[in-house]
């Protein structure tokens, strides 16, 4: 649709157009600011907890898991340096062999969601998908933070 | 011809004082749009584009992607 505005405008006399043609989603998946109805309320973003702790592929199972216990966590996200998502321990991955390194004992791939997504379609995807956490990411894969199943409904709720 | 560009040269554009366009229908512009930018439709274009827009400024037009 902007392509064919842009060319209209030329058209119609305007000299310098532009098409930004990622347009609003990407705007919105980097987590940039919004305006309109839909801005009032809180998103996948504004809950996603960002204190989740992060580790890398080739630390051990058993530090991590100290680390992260440590600072009252039983969910721990893998990134790189430049906190792209590989992967995701939850309670059960935790619990396995602490001599493991993080990569043969993680979720590969998880599900990730976008900041700008409506808590109440996040709540139906974690709920159908029986996802307690799931990270939430920005378009270029980044981590924002872990979103929990249970401060969704709780955001919901308060929201109302 | 319409230049295309991305998020950062929108940003720096913006900055500058371009016209910052959403082209999409009115609800999906009252849910959400970019800060400050005008509403006008792509069938209102050639209606109202001339009262809506400096035409001594840039404009970047937008919608939901490429498609």
């Amino acid at each position: 649709m902007s392509p064919r505005a842009a060319w209209r405008l030329e058209t119609l006399g305007f000299g310098d157009v532009y098409d930004y043609v990622d347009g609003k989603n990407d705007w919105m998946a980097a987590g940039l600011p919004t305006e309109g109805t839909n801005a009032e309320h809180p998103r996948a973003g504004d809950v996603a907890r960002k204190d989740v702790p992060t580790c890398g592929l080739k630390e051990k199972l058993g530090d991590v898991k100290a680390r992260v216990r440590a600072q009252g966590w039983d969910a721990v996200v893998v990134v790189n340096d430049q906190r792209v998502v590989f992967g995701l321990l939850r309670s059960k991955e935790l619990e396995k062999d602490p001599e493991l390194l993080i990569e043969q004992a993680m979720r590969p791939a998880p599900s990730t969601f976008r900041t700008f997504v409506a808590l109440h379609e996040m709540l139906h995807k974690m709920v159908g998908h029986k996802l307690e956490s799931s990270p939430v990411t920005t378009s270029d894969g980044r981590l924002v933070g872990l979103l929990l199943q249970t401060d969704v409904a709780a955001a919901l709720e308060k929201d109302k | 011809m319409p230049t295309e560009i991305h998020r950062e040269e929108v940003r720096t554009l913006v900055a500058a004082g371009a016209q910052l366009v959403e082209v999409l229908p009115s609800p999906e512009y009252e849910e959400d749009h970019l800060p400050g930018a005008i509403h006008l439709p792509l069938k209102k274009i050639d209606s109202e584009a001339g009262n809506v827009l400096d035409r001594s400024r840039p404009v970047i037009v937008y919608c939901w992607d490429t498609a």
